[in-house]
Protein backbone atom coordinates (compact mmCIF):
# COMPACT_ATOMS: atom_id res chain seq x y z
CA UNK A 1 0.00 0.00 0.00
CA UNK A 2 1.10 3.69 -0.42
CA UNK A 3 2.26 2.71 -3.60
CA UNK A 4 5.29 4.90 -4.64
CA UNK A 5 3.62 8.03 -6.30
CA UNK A 6 6.41 7.91 -9.11
CA UNK A 7 5.32 3.83 -9.76
CA UNK A 8 2.76 5.22 -12.70
CA UNK A 9 4.85 6.25 -14.61
CA UNK A 10 6.97 3.31 -15.14
CA UNK A 11 7.30 1.49 -18.62
CA UNK A 12 6.71 -1.47 -19.14
CA UNK A 13 7.02 -3.82 -21.89
CA UNK A 14 3.57 -5.17 -23.46
CA UNK A 15 4.51 -8.56 -25.53
CA UNK A 16 7.68 -9.45 -26.70
CA UNK A 17 11.01 -7.81 -26.97
CA UNK A 18 11.34 -6.45 -30.29
CA UNK A 19 14.82 -5.68 -31.21
CA UNK A 20 16.33 -3.70 -34.08
CA UNK A 21 19.88 -3.96 -34.24
CA UNK A 22 20.86 -2.39 -30.88
CA UNK A 23 18.21 -0.46 -30.44
CA UNK A 24 15.46 -1.70 -28.48
CA UNK A 25 12.04 -1.04 -29.62
CA UNK A 26 9.50 -3.36 -27.73
CA UNK A 27 6.03 -2.37 -27.64
CA UNK A 28 5.85 -0.76 -24.17
CA UNK A 29 2.37 0.38 -22.71
CA UNK A 30 3.52 4.41 -23.66
CA UNK A 31 3.39 2.73 -26.97
CA UNK A 32 -0.12 1.59 -26.70
CA UNK A 33 -1.52 4.82 -25.16
CA UNK A 34 0.51 7.00 -28.29
CA UNK A 35 -1.66 4.88 -30.58
CA UNK A 36 -4.60 4.61 -28.29
CA UNK A 37 -4.43 8.33 -28.81
CA UNK A 38 -3.89 8.72 -32.30
CA UNK A 39 -6.40 6.12 -32.96
CA UNK A 40 -9.26 8.35 -31.05
CA UNK A 41 -8.26 11.40 -32.77
CA UNK A 42 -8.67 9.59 -36.25
CA UNK A 43 -11.60 7.88 -35.28
CA UNK A 44 -13.19 11.69 -34.31
CA UNK A 45 -12.01 13.30 -36.73
CA UNK A 46 -12.85 10.95 -39.51
CA UNK A 47 -16.00 11.19 -37.64
CA UNK A 48 -16.75 14.84 -37.61
CA UNK A 49 -15.80 15.23 -41.44
CA UNK A 50 -17.42 12.49 -42.98
CA UNK A 51 -21.13 13.78 -43.42
CA UNK A 52 -20.75 17.35 -45.38
CA UNK A 53 -24.62 19.02 -43.90
CA UNK A 54 -25.31 22.33 -43.19
CA UNK A 55 -26.83 21.74 -39.94
CA UNK A 56 -23.46 19.82 -38.07
CA UNK A 57 -24.09 16.88 -35.86
CA UNK A 58 -21.94 16.42 -32.20
CA UNK A 59 -18.95 14.64 -34.12
CA UNK A 60 -18.99 17.56 -36.89
CA UNK A 61 -19.59 20.26 -34.88
CA UNK A 62 -16.74 19.21 -32.60
CA UNK A 63 -14.10 18.86 -35.16
CA UNK A 64 -14.68 22.11 -36.74
CA UNK A 65 -14.92 24.13 -34.06
CA UNK A 66 -11.37 22.47 -33.28
CA UNK A 67 -9.83 22.91 -36.35
CA UNK A 68 -11.27 26.89 -36.42
CA UNK A 69 -10.29 26.92 -32.94
CA UNK A 70 -6.53 25.83 -34.18
CA UNK A 71 -6.69 27.91 -37.26
CA UNK A 72 -7.53 31.28 -35.53
CA UNK A 73 -4.87 30.72 -33.27
CA UNK A 74 -2.31 30.10 -35.80
CA UNK A 75 -3.53 33.29 -38.13
CA UNK A 76 -3.73 35.00 -34.79
CA UNK A 77 0.39 34.25 -33.72
CA UNK A 78 1.65 33.60 -36.99
CA UNK A 79 -0.16 35.18 -39.44
CA UNK A 80 -1.15 33.82 -43.19
CA UNK A 81 2.02 32.73 -44.09
CA UNK A 82 1.85 29.45 -41.54
CA UNK A 83 -1.05 28.09 -43.42
CA UNK A 84 0.96 25.21 -44.79
CA UNK A 85 2.20 23.93 -41.57
CA UNK A 86 -1.01 24.04 -40.17
CA UNK A 87 -2.01 20.52 -40.45
CA UNK A 88 1.30 19.57 -38.34
CA UNK A 89 0.32 22.07 -35.37
CA UNK A 90 -3.41 20.75 -35.60
CA UNK A 91 -1.86 17.38 -34.98
CA UNK A 92 0.91 18.54 -32.50
CA UNK A 93 -2.13 20.00 -30.32
CA UNK A 94 -4.39 16.93 -30.50
CA UNK A 95 -1.67 14.55 -30.00
CA UNK A 96 -0.65 16.23 -26.77
CA UNK A 97 -3.80 17.48 -25.95
CA UNK A 98 -5.23 13.33 -26.14
CA UNK A 99 -2.27 11.97 -24.65
CA UNK A 100 -2.90 14.55 -21.91
CA UNK A 101 -6.63 13.57 -21.39
CA UNK A 102 -5.98 10.42 -21.38
CA UNK A 103 -3.86 10.18 -18.57
CA UNK A 104 -7.07 11.64 -16.58
CA UNK A 105 -8.47 8.40 -16.56
CA UNK A 106 -7.36 6.44 -13.66
CA UNK A 107 -5.05 3.23 -14.58
CA UNK A 108 -3.92 4.92 -17.74
CA UNK A 109 -0.49 5.94 -18.54
CA UNK A 110 0.60 9.72 -19.49
CA UNK A 111 2.77 9.45 -22.66
CA UNK A 112 3.25 13.14 -22.16
CA UNK A 113 4.72 13.03 -18.67
CA UNK A 114 7.60 11.52 -20.03
CA UNK A 115 10.66 14.08 -20.69
CA UNK A 116 11.66 12.37 -24.00
CA UNK A 117 8.33 12.41 -25.58
CA UNK A 118 8.02 15.92 -25.12
CA UNK A 119 12.00 16.45 -25.74
CA UNK A 120 11.40 14.44 -29.20
CA UNK A 121 8.61 16.69 -30.17
CA UNK A 122 9.92 20.08 -28.65
CA UNK A 123 13.57 19.23 -30.21
CA UNK A 124 11.52 18.27 -33.83
CA UNK A 125 10.08 21.62 -33.48
CA UNK A 126 12.75 23.56 -32.66
CA UNK A 127 14.74 22.01 -35.58
CA UNK A 128 11.92 22.67 -38.26
CA UNK A 129 11.73 26.01 -36.99
CA UNK A 130 15.11 26.71 -37.15
CA UNK A 131 15.41 25.26 -40.89
CA UNK A 132 12.76 27.04 -42.04
CA UNK A 133 14.10 30.36 -41.00
CA UNK A 134 17.13 29.60 -42.55
CA UNK A 135 15.10 28.71 -45.71
CA UNK A 136 13.13 31.75 -45.57
CA UNK A 137 15.46 34.48 -44.88
CA UNK A 138 19.00 32.72 -45.65
CA UNK A 139 21.74 34.01 -43.40
CA UNK A 140 19.30 37.02 -42.43
CA UNK A 141 17.80 34.88 -39.67
CA UNK A 142 20.67 35.61 -37.52
CA UNK A 143 18.98 39.04 -37.79
CA UNK A 144 16.57 37.27 -34.65
CA UNK A 145 19.64 37.63 -32.20
CA UNK A 146 20.13 41.35 -32.84
CA UNK A 147 17.35 43.01 -31.40
CA UNK A 148 16.96 46.49 -33.04
CA UNK A 149 16.88 49.49 -31.49
CA UNK A 150 19.35 48.39 -28.51
CA UNK A 151 22.86 50.30 -27.90
CA UNK A 152 25.60 49.29 -29.24
CA UNK A 153 27.57 49.03 -25.66
CA UNK A 154 24.72 46.57 -24.75
CA UNK A 155 24.75 44.73 -27.86
CA UNK A 156 27.58 42.03 -27.28
CA UNK A 157 25.58 40.94 -24.29
CA UNK A 158 22.25 41.25 -25.68
CA UNK A 159 22.83 38.59 -27.98
CA UNK A 160 24.72 36.43 -26.04
CA UNK A 161 21.36 36.17 -23.95
CA UNK A 162 19.11 35.88 -27.04
CA UNK A 163 21.24 33.13 -28.65
CA UNK A 164 20.81 31.17 -25.01
CA UNK A 165 17.16 31.75 -25.19
CA UNK A 166 17.15 30.41 -28.42
CA UNK A 167 18.54 27.40 -27.71
CA UNK A 168 17.03 26.71 -24.76
CA UNK A 169 13.56 27.14 -26.16
CA UNK A 170 13.58 23.14 -26.78
CA UNK A 171 14.03 22.42 -23.34
CA UNK A 172 11.92 24.75 -22.24
CA UNK A 173 9.55 23.94 -23.93
CA UNK A 174 9.40 20.05 -23.12
CA UNK A 175 9.85 20.55 -19.72
CA UNK A 176 7.16 22.78 -18.89
CA UNK A 177 4.66 20.26 -20.11
CA UNK A 178 6.62 17.05 -19.12
CA UNK A 179 6.70 18.92 -15.59
CA UNK A 180 2.98 20.01 -15.41
CA UNK A 181 1.96 16.46 -15.99
CA UNK A 182 4.09 14.56 -13.69
CA UNK A 183 3.78 17.05 -10.59
CA UNK A 184 0.31 16.84 -11.62
CA UNK A 185 0.15 13.39 -11.67
CA UNK A 186 2.07 12.89 -9.05
CA UNK A 187 0.20 15.06 -6.49
CA UNK A 188 -2.79 13.43 -7.43
CA UNK A 189 -1.35 10.20 -6.22
CA UNK A 190 0.02 11.61 -3.18
CA UNK A 191 -3.21 12.95 -2.30
CA UNK A 192 -4.71 9.54 -3.04
CA UNK A 193 -2.37 7.97 -0.73
CA UNK A 194 -3.46 10.47 2.17
CA UNK A 195 -6.87 9.12 1.60
CA UNK A 196 -5.88 6.13 1.86
CA UNK A 197 -3.46 6.14 4.92
CA UNK A 198 -5.95 8.47 7.13
CA UNK A 199 -8.44 5.98 6.45
CA UNK A 200 -11.91 6.96 7.11
CA UNK A 201 -11.41 9.52 9.47
CA UNK A 202 -9.61 11.67 8.05
CA UNK A 203 -9.26 11.01 4.90
CA UNK A 204 -12.32 12.99 3.60
CA UNK A 205 -10.01 16.36 3.14
CA UNK A 206 -7.71 15.21 1.07
CA UNK A 207 -10.20 13.33 -1.09
CA UNK A 208 -11.89 16.60 -1.66
CA UNK A 209 -8.55 17.35 -2.81
CA UNK A 210 -8.18 14.97 -4.98
CA UNK A 211 -11.57 15.90 -6.44
CA UNK A 212 -10.51 19.42 -6.69
CA UNK A 213 -7.27 18.57 -8.04
CA UNK A 214 -8.62 16.17 -11.31
CA UNK A 215 -10.69 19.43 -11.82
CA UNK A 216 -7.42 21.34 -11.84
CA UNK A 217 -5.46 18.81 -13.83
CA UNK A 218 -8.09 18.41 -16.51
CA UNK A 219 -7.80 22.09 -16.91
CA UNK A 220 -3.92 22.01 -17.01
CA UNK A 221 -4.03 19.56 -19.73
CA UNK A 222 -6.22 21.14 -22.05
CA UNK A 223 -3.87 24.52 -20.83
CA UNK A 224 -0.40 22.72 -21.31
CA UNK A 225 -1.51 21.80 -24.95
CA UNK A 226 -2.52 24.83 -25.47
CA UNK A 227 0.42 26.47 -24.63
CA UNK A 228 2.64 23.89 -26.24
CA UNK A 229 0.96 24.23 -29.15
CA UNK A 230 1.08 28.45 -29.27
CA UNK A 231 4.40 28.56 -28.36
CA UNK A 232 5.14 26.02 -31.44
CA UNK A 233 2.93 29.20 -33.60
CA UNK A 234 5.26 32.00 -31.98
CA UNK A 235 8.34 30.37 -32.88
CA UNK A 236 7.18 29.62 -36.32
CA UNK A 237 6.31 33.12 -36.20
CA UNK A 238 9.96 34.35 -35.32
CA UNK A 239 10.63 32.27 -38.82
CA UNK A 240 8.47 33.69 -40.55
CA UNK A 241 8.34 37.16 -40.00
CA UNK A 242 11.55 38.25 -39.16
CA UNK A 243 10.81 41.70 -36.95
CA UNK A 244 13.94 42.33 -35.33
CA UNK B 1 1.69 31.52 -6.51
CA UNK B 2 0.46 29.56 -3.89
CA UNK B 3 0.48 26.74 -6.70
CA UNK B 4 3.38 27.04 -7.81
CA UNK B 5 5.23 27.25 -4.25
CA UNK B 6 2.64 23.88 -3.74
CA UNK B 7 4.04 22.14 -7.02
CA UNK B 8 7.63 22.98 -7.12
CA UNK B 9 8.17 21.57 -3.48
CA UNK B 10 6.23 18.59 -4.51
CA UNK B 11 8.62 18.45 -7.65
CA UNK B 12 12.04 19.24 -6.08
CA UNK B 13 10.72 16.73 -2.99
CA UNK B 14 11.06 13.69 -5.29
CA UNK B 15 14.22 15.10 -6.63
CA UNK B 16 16.00 15.12 -3.28
CA UNK B 17 14.33 12.98 -1.36
CA UNK B 18 14.35 9.96 -3.52
CA UNK B 19 16.49 8.02 -1.12
CA UNK B 20 12.79 7.69 0.05
CA UNK B 21 11.80 5.45 -2.24
CA UNK B 22 14.72 4.15 -3.27
CA UNK B 23 13.75 0.70 -1.43
CA UNK B 24 10.62 0.47 -4.35
CA UNK B 25 12.04 1.95 -7.47
CA UNK B 26 15.51 3.84 -8.72
CA UNK B 27 13.52 7.73 -8.27
CA UNK B 28 12.12 9.24 -11.43
CA UNK B 29 11.31 6.83 -14.02
CA UNK B 30 11.55 9.39 -16.58
CA UNK B 31 15.11 9.43 -15.87
CA UNK B 32 15.55 5.56 -16.83
CA UNK B 33 16.75 5.67 -20.80
CA UNK B 34 15.85 1.55 -20.79
CA UNK B 35 12.94 2.38 -23.22
CA UNK B 36 13.69 5.75 -24.86
CA UNK B 37 14.62 4.55 -28.03
CA UNK B 38 11.40 2.30 -28.08
CA UNK B 39 9.67 5.44 -26.65
CA UNK B 40 10.93 7.52 -29.30
CA UNK B 41 10.44 4.95 -32.40
CA UNK B 42 6.75 4.87 -31.78
CA UNK B 43 6.38 8.40 -30.83
CA UNK B 44 7.35 9.36 -34.65
CA UNK B 45 5.38 6.19 -35.56
CA UNK B 46 2.57 7.02 -34.36
CA UNK B 47 2.78 11.04 -34.43
CA UNK B 48 3.99 10.51 -38.30
CA UNK B 49 0.96 8.09 -39.48
CA UNK B 50 -1.49 10.36 -37.48
CA UNK B 51 -0.16 13.38 -39.31
CA UNK B 52 -0.15 12.12 -42.43
CA UNK B 53 -3.47 10.61 -42.59
CA UNK B 54 -4.78 14.00 -40.67
CA UNK B 55 -3.10 16.05 -43.27
CA UNK B 56 -3.61 14.40 -46.61
CA UNK B 57 -7.61 13.02 -46.00
CA UNK B 58 -9.46 14.17 -43.05
CA UNK B 59 -8.22 18.41 -42.56
CA UNK B 60 -8.94 18.29 -46.26
CA UNK B 61 -12.34 17.11 -46.01
CA UNK B 62 -12.56 19.41 -42.79
CA UNK B 63 -11.84 22.41 -44.22
CA UNK B 64 -14.15 21.84 -48.09
CA UNK B 65 -16.74 20.93 -45.26
CA UNK B 66 -16.35 24.77 -43.45
CA UNK B 67 -15.89 26.57 -47.41
CA UNK B 68 -18.81 25.06 -48.70
CA UNK B 69 -21.45 25.95 -45.81
CA UNK B 70 -19.47 29.80 -45.98
CA UNK B 71 -20.22 29.72 -49.48
CA UNK B 72 -23.70 28.13 -49.25
CA UNK B 73 -24.77 30.83 -46.23
CA UNK B 74 -23.18 33.61 -48.63
CA UNK B 75 -25.22 32.21 -51.60
CA UNK B 76 -28.76 32.23 -49.00
CA UNK B 77 -27.48 35.50 -47.88
CA UNK B 78 -27.21 36.70 -51.68
CA UNK B 79 -30.37 34.90 -52.76
CA UNK B 80 -32.47 36.77 -49.32
CA UNK B 81 -30.89 40.22 -50.26
CA UNK B 82 -32.59 39.87 -53.72
CA UNK B 83 -35.56 38.62 -52.72
CA UNK B 84 -35.42 41.82 -50.43
CA UNK B 85 -34.89 44.00 -53.30
CA UNK B 86 -37.17 42.27 -55.86
CA UNK B 87 -40.12 42.50 -52.44
CA UNK B 88 -39.25 46.20 -51.92
CA UNK B 89 -39.53 47.07 -55.47
CA UNK B 90 -42.63 45.63 -55.71
CA UNK B 91 -43.99 47.89 -52.53
CA UNK B 92 -42.42 50.81 -54.22
CA UNK B 93 -44.86 49.70 -57.03
CA UNK B 94 -47.74 48.85 -55.35
CA UNK B 95 -47.85 52.53 -53.88
CA UNK B 96 -47.04 53.80 -57.13
CA UNK B 97 -50.29 51.88 -58.01
CA UNK B 98 -52.20 53.67 -54.85
CA UNK B 99 -51.22 57.23 -55.61
CA UNK B 100 -52.08 57.06 -59.42
CA UNK B 101 -55.45 55.11 -58.19
CA UNK B 102 -56.39 57.78 -55.65
CA UNK B 103 -55.79 60.46 -57.93
CA UNK B 104 -57.90 59.11 -60.49
CA UNK B 105 -60.34 58.60 -57.96
CA UNK B 106 -60.04 62.38 -57.10
CA UNK B 107 -60.52 63.61 -60.75
CA UNK B 108 -63.96 61.37 -60.93
CA UNK B 109 -65.21 62.55 -58.16
CA UNK B 110 -64.60 66.30 -59.09
CA UNK B 111 -66.04 65.68 -62.49
CA UNK B 112 -69.20 63.97 -61.76
CA UNK B 113 -69.82 66.60 -59.26
CA UNK B 114 -68.89 69.35 -61.24
CA UNK B 115 -71.30 67.56 -63.67
CA UNK B 116 -73.51 67.17 -61.07
CA UNK B 117 -73.47 71.19 -60.33
CA UNK B 118 -74.04 71.84 -64.13
CA UNK B 119 -77.07 69.48 -63.93
CA UNK B 120 -78.36 71.01 -61.38
CA UNK B 121 -77.89 74.51 -62.23
CA UNK B 122 -79.32 73.71 -65.67
CA UNK B 123 -82.41 72.86 -64.26
CA UNK B 124 -82.83 75.28 -61.64
CA UNK B 125 -82.32 78.01 -64.43
CA UNK B 126 -85.25 76.00 -66.72
CA UNK B 127 -87.27 75.19 -62.99
CA UNK B 128 -86.59 79.12 -62.57
CA UNK B 129 -87.83 80.49 -65.78
CA UNK B 130 -90.84 78.15 -65.36
CA UNK B 131 -91.49 79.92 -62.19
CA UNK B 132 -91.03 82.81 -63.18
CA UNK B 133 -93.25 82.45 -66.31
CA UNK B 134 -95.86 80.66 -64.07
CA UNK B 135 -95.21 83.98 -61.68
CA UNK B 136 -95.87 86.35 -64.44
CA UNK B 137 -98.76 84.74 -65.99
CA UNK B 138 -100.06 85.29 -62.32
CA UNK B 139 -99.51 88.64 -62.47
CA UNK B 140 -100.96 88.93 -65.69
CA UNK B 141 -104.09 87.44 -64.62
CA UNK B 142 -104.19 89.41 -61.03
CA UNK B 143 -103.45 92.73 -63.07
CA UNK B 144 -106.27 91.81 -65.25
CA UNK B 145 -108.77 91.04 -62.24
CA UNK B 146 -107.50 93.75 -60.49
CA UNK B 147 -108.58 96.00 -63.17
CA UNK B 148 -111.67 94.16 -64.09
CA UNK B 149 -112.15 94.03 -61.03
CA UNK B 150 -113.71 97.49 -59.59
CA UNK B 151 -116.31 97.89 -62.77
CA UNK B 152 -117.79 94.12 -62.10
CA UNK B 153 -118.35 95.77 -58.52
CA UNK B 154 -119.60 98.73 -59.79
CA UNK B 155 -121.91 97.30 -62.01
CA UNK B 156 -123.01 94.97 -59.59
CA UNK B 157 -123.18 97.61 -56.86
CA UNK B 158 -125.33 99.39 -59.25
CA UNK B 159 -127.55 96.95 -60.41
CA UNK B 160 -128.38 95.98 -56.65
CA UNK B 161 -128.94 99.44 -55.36
CA UNK B 162 -131.30 99.85 -58.41
CA UNK B 163 -132.95 96.63 -57.70
CA UNK B 164 -133.44 97.73 -53.51
CA UNK B 165 -134.51 101.12 -54.81
CA UNK B 166 -137.27 100.13 -56.95
CA UNK B 167 -138.31 97.49 -54.19
CA UNK B 168 -138.22 100.41 -51.31
CA UNK B 169 -140.04 102.96 -53.82
CA UNK B 170 -141.32 100.57 -55.90
CA UNK B 171 -140.65 102.32 -59.12
CA UNK B 172 -137.84 102.76 -61.36
CA UNK B 173 -134.97 105.18 -60.59
CA UNK B 174 -132.95 106.83 -63.35
CA UNK B 175 -129.86 104.45 -63.72
CA UNK B 176 -127.82 106.40 -64.92
CA UNK B 177 -127.61 108.75 -61.54
CA UNK B 178 -127.12 106.05 -59.66
CA UNK B 179 -124.38 104.99 -61.06
CA UNK B 180 -122.71 108.03 -60.67
CA UNK B 181 -123.27 107.89 -56.99
CA UNK B 182 -121.97 104.64 -56.98
CA UNK B 183 -118.95 105.51 -58.84
CA UNK B 184 -117.94 108.25 -56.17
CA UNK B 185 -118.83 106.08 -53.66
CA UNK B 186 -116.61 102.83 -54.66
CA UNK B 187 -113.55 105.12 -55.72
CA UNK B 188 -113.79 106.09 -51.90
CA UNK B 189 -113.98 103.18 -50.74
CA UNK B 190 -111.24 101.94 -53.35
CA UNK B 191 -109.11 103.85 -52.04
CA UNK B 192 -109.80 103.09 -48.26
CA UNK B 193 -109.46 99.27 -49.72
CA UNK B 194 -106.43 98.92 -52.19
CA UNK B 195 -105.06 102.33 -51.26
CA UNK B 196 -104.90 103.89 -54.96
Amino acid sequence: MAANPMSQFDVYRIGPEIKVGAFDISFTNASLFMIISTVSILLVFNLGSKRNSVLPNKMQLLSELSYTFVAKMISDTAGSKAKPYFAFIFSLFMFVLFCNMFGMIPYTFTVTSHIIVTFILASFIFIGVTIIGFIKHGFGYLKLFVPSGVPTVLLPLIVVIEIISYLSRPISLSVRLFANMMAGHTMMKVFGGFVISLGLVGGWLPLSFSVALTGLEILVAFLQAYVFAILTCIYLNDALNLHH
Amino acid sequence: MIKKIFFQSIFFSFLFFKEAFAAESEGMPQLNPEFWISQIFWLILTFGTMYVVLSKFILPKISNNLESRKSQILENIEAAEKQREDSEAKLTEYDEIILKSKSEAKTIINQTREKALKDILSKKEVLDQQIDDEINKAEKEIEVLRISAPDKINKIAIETSSELLEKLIGSGVNSSSISAIVDDLSKRNGDKYYGN
